[in-house]
């Protein structure tokens, strides 16, 4: 396994020493085409899996859910519901791989731990005042030992959008560093909203400047915005971490999260994995989905392809 | 599969093709499905050969797949909570409306009601006739059923026992397959009046009156979804509807024998309501059986709190 990115004295550490090094090197990063970039994604989407490669996809996918529950109106009923799901999907097959994570707010993750514990399923938590982020440094961080002293494996914090905007890059690094730290052993993912950054540059730099800092994962959305998730800009993410392990050895993790609904959806995205990043990554250590009704898709689709019949939601739990 | 379309028409019969001594191409209509609203060719591009009751060519239509029916039933589902929960008078008046918007097009009908059927004009406006007045009856009946099935239940306690009849949900239906219009109408209208949402299998040899009637529901204030139809091998598109795990009932008017047997065993995997294909006089008035067919019974205790000395605490 590459080594992680906290402990990498790699080439690029010199480009973080000063606000002008960094803006230097993200303005200095390839533009994105546009046209290029939409046009590739969709032809990748395109790509027609059937039978065997369409098991073998969608049991990929089951593997890589981070089911998701980001409610106001969560309660612990509902956290050990998700819990219990996330570990056996589909009770009546019991073939059905377990999903990756569940991801819930930092005070559900006790509840969360309790209802998946020793099933393997790890236990993420959003912090760092999800998901505007607006709020002062300690109290983000506070956000983050609450979540990983309640047993978090995993930390999902959002960047500063509005210090990102104003160009204070620094200001971001230093946030997400600051919150590497406090996450200790979780793996760290790193939320851009990729849908109130405005441009394919932006979301390239942004990748980047996580990536510099030290996340385990970038991550495009919360999910609580009108455009989360595409493929055009989750190619756009894969490239950067292809590039940041070629560049300095380092592998980085993409969890594209938000709107993707269906097994359709799901499998378009692992060719895009697997025709940029590479087969390296078509695993739930380095792929993720961020989704909540996406599983119930892809159980109903597997169940098709083991019975033979069309399912219905009828045979999936609501949640 | 596709072969193209023979550009041969029976000369001068009638305004479908180029009329005798005119020299303007006709336009030919491309007949396509009617999914949640729209009208979509098939996923497979596939379309069959459409010919009258003497073998000559009258259209292409689409030959329907397994994935158009599944298609079909996430429509038919997701039409199925406004539907069922619109009041029965407006479902009334969605249904007298698509008598009102039958009725401008009679003559239309009456074509290819004649062309698919091998009838005469007189006979086939006969047929068109009473499907439009069918529409009618149903929409009278959209509030008048839960008073004859429903009602109060006498129950040996301190409550109010109330029974409703209540959709059943997504319905498949084979539409008869000789009666291609006044058959089809038959079997859709009992379906929707009481809040279910339909797919159709229109007749396969004569599948044209019911995607011109799709053209008439689509412009009637049915909300998408309620009606989905759809066109091709009958056997081929109703396998997978009778084990679809989402389809609730099925209604095997069109079916033959050996069909409906296979049919109903793969239906009984989840339970399905299967009504029995049977002959049926369509002209006839036709009762209320096909309206009971796909209603579930809903039964509500309420309780009235300790009897008075009168028998009522109230």
């Amino acid at each position: 396994m590459p080594i992680t990115a906290s402990s990498a004295a790699h080439a690029l550490t010199d480009v973080t020493a000063s606000d002008s090094s960094l803006r230097r090197f993200l303005h200095g990063l390839p533009g994105v085409d546009t046209v290029g970039l939409e046009a590739r994604a969709a032809s990748l989407g395109t790509r027609s899996i059937k039978t065997t490669a369409k098991a073998y996809a969608i049991d990929l996918a089951i593997s890589m859910v981070d089911l998701t529950t980001l409610e106001g109106a969560d309660t612990p009923g509902k956290v050990r519901a998700l819990g219990a799901k996330a570990v056996h999907p589909d009770p009546t097959d019991r073939a059905t791989p377990a999903t990756a994570a569940v991801c819930v707010y930092p005070d559900m993750v006790a509840t969360a731990k309790e209802a998946v514990a020793g099933s393997g399923v790890k236990v993420a938590s959003v912090a760092t005042a999800f998901p505007a982020g607006r709020a002062a440094l300690d109290v983000k961080l506070a956000d983050v030992r609450d979540a990983v002293a309640a047993g978090a494996d995993e930390i999902d914090m959002v960047i500063d959008r509005g210090a990102f905007l104003a160009g204070r890059y620094l200001k971001v690094y230093d946030e997400i560093t600051a919150v590497k730290e406090v996450s200790g052993a979780a793996r760290l993912k790193v939320i851009f909203e990729t849908g109130e950054l405005s441009t394919y540059d932006n979301i390239r730099r942004a990748s980047w400047l996580g990536m510099l800092a030290g996340a385990d994962f970038v991550k495009t959305s919360t999910g609580k915005v009108a455009v989360n998730a595409t493929p055009a800009n989750t190619l756009l993410m894969l490239e950067a971490v292809r590039d940041f392990r070629a560049q300095t050895g380092v592998q980085v993790g993409v969890k594209p999260a938000g709107g993707i609904r269906t097994t359709k959806d799901a499998v378009k995205f692992l060719v895009l994995v697997n025709e940029t990043a590479g087969e390296d990554w078509l695993d739930n250590h380095w792929f993720r989905f961020g989704a909540s009704s996406l599983l119930n898709d892809l159980l109903m689709q597997r169940q098709k392809l083991t019975t033979g019949r069309y399912s219905g939601p009828d045979y999936v739990t609501v949640d | 599969m596709s072969d193209k379309p023979k550009k041969t028409h029976k000369g001068g019969k009638d305004d479908r093709a180029e009329s005798a001594g005119s020299r303007r191409l006709g336009v030919l209509k491309t007949y396509k499905l009617y999914v949640g609203g729209k009208f979509p060719r098939s996923e497979s591009g596939r379309v069959y050969e459409v010919t009258d009751s003497k073998g000559t060519w009258l259209a292409n239509a689409p030959r329907a797949s397994r994935k158009d029916a599944r298609d079909a039933v996430v429509a038919a589902r997701k039409a199925f909570g406004g539907w069922s929960g619109a009041t029965a008078y407006n479902r009334g008046q969605v249904l007298y409306r698509v008598a009102e918007m039958l009725e401008g097009r009679t003559h239309q009908f009456a074509r290819e009601v004649a062309d698919a059927e091998g009838l005469s004009k007189a006979k086939a406006a006969e047929q068109v006739e009473a499907a439009i007045d069918r529409w009618v009856w149903y929409a009278g009946w959209t509030d008048k059923i839960a008073q004859v099935v429903g009602g109060g239940n006498p129950v040996a306690g301190p409550f109010f026992n109330l029974s409703t009849p209540e959709p059943t949900g997504v319905v498949a239906v084979l539409a008869p397959q000789e009666s291609s219009f006044l058959g089809l109408v038959s079997v859709i209208a009992p379906v929707i009046a009481t809040g279910n949402t339909a797919v159709v299998i229109a007749s396969e040899r004569s599948p044209l009156p019911a995607l011109s009637l799709a053209e008439v529901l689509a412009t009637s204030d049915l909300p998408g979804g309620v009606v989905n139809i759809l066109t091709g091998g009958t056997a081929e598109i109703a396998a997978p509807l009778a084990a679809h795990q989402d389809v609730n009932a099925i209604d095997l008017a069109g079916a033959g024998e050996a069909l409906a047997k296979e049919l109903e065993i793969a239906a009984a995997d989840n339970l399905k309501r299967v009504v029995r294909p049977q002959p049926v006089d369509h002209l006839a008035t036709p009762g209320i059986e096909r309206l009971t067919a796909f209603l579930e019974t809903k039964t509500v205790w309420h309780p009235t709190g300790a009897l008075g000395a009168s028998g009522s605490s109230y």
